[in-house]
């Protein structure tokens, strides 16, 4: 069984677009729905708080690993065992992490994004399941309302 | 699914979850437990003779392997007089793929804003 996530997406932008979309705290808060306190630093941990409708209580805190210019980024991230508000953890430091990767590559129409998420295999067991222990059933209905949401509201173009 | 299984499977399904650290993927890295796993699924549990049948391995081989797959909560063992037998514990597998489903999912609407956040330029 696979114990990683790996999605590839073509992007029609420039790879020093992309690059800057990934790696300047404020472009990456505007898609990925966080408000950050600082730029991303190699080796430092990056922290700050969700912005997404219904999840606001849940923070960001991530360790920067690798920025390598426009090839690679990397940080490592804790999956504490619930996101609902009434369990989530106050320190999530201590929590087991995986580690995201974002490579990118040049092509003949922009860039070729590769995602990775691995080290699922690290998490203890509770993790997987408690996460639904609450939700059961209630995840297919939250992700319909999330694709709503994106639908009607576009993401704001221009940095 | 009718009320009753699923009240039970959330029984079982938290149960499982007070188990210890449990190495699956470890567990299931291997492709004498993976075949393990695969007779097993059929439902019925099945006494470590019957899964010896048609291996290279000794008896004592398999018992080891179907030791590590119970570690993991994989398997259960049942006791049948002096006869262990050993069932397939859909619980623990389940549960991690639904995790990492709804990790892909999140992914996939995050890389969906990424891409209309680089191309609307």
């Amino acid at each position: 069984m696979n114990d990683r996530i790996e999605k590839r997406i073509e992007l029609k932008a420039p790879v020093s677009r992309v690059w800057r979309a990934l790696t300047d705290y404020r472009e990456f808060g505007e898609w990925f729905r966080v408000k950050l306190d600082g730029p991303f630093v190699a080796g430092q941990v990056s922290r700050g708080r969700i912005t997404y409708p219904g999840y606001e209580h849940l923070k960001w805190e991530a360790r920067v690993q690798k920025m390598e210019p426009e090839r690679l980024f990397s940080f490592t991230w804790p999956h504490p065992k619930s996101i609902d508000k009434a369990d989530y953890p106050a320190d999530c430091s201590k929590e087991p992490t995986t580690l995201v990767e974002f490579k990118l590559e040049k092509t003949a129409t922009g860039t070729l994004l590769i995602l990775t998420e691995s080290g699922f295999d690290k998490l203890p067991a509770d993790r997987r399941l408690e996460a639904f222990r609450r939700n059961d059933g209630g995840w297919t209905e939250q992700m319909k309302n999330i694709e709503n949401y994106v639908a009607k509201n576009p993401v704001a173009a221009t940095p | 699914m009718s009320q009753r299984t699923r009240s039970q499977q959330r029984r079982s399904r938290t149960a499982a979850s007070r188990q210890p650290r449990a190495p699956i993927f470890a567990a299931l890295g291997d492709e004498v437990r993976l075949s393990l796993v695969a007779k097993l699924c059929s439902g019925r549990p099945h006494s470590i003779s019957k899964l010896t049948e048609g291996s290279k391995l000794t008896r004592q081989a398999i018992t080891k392997h179907l030791r590590v797959l119970e570690t993991a909560g994989i398997v259960r063992s049942v006791h049948k007089g002096r006869e262990t037998r050993f069932e397939f514990n859909p619980e623990p597998i389940a549960g991690m793929k639904q995790y990492l489903d709804f990790v892909s999912e999140q992914w996939d609407q995050a890389l969906a804003r990424l891409k209309s956040f680089v191309e609307a330029e």
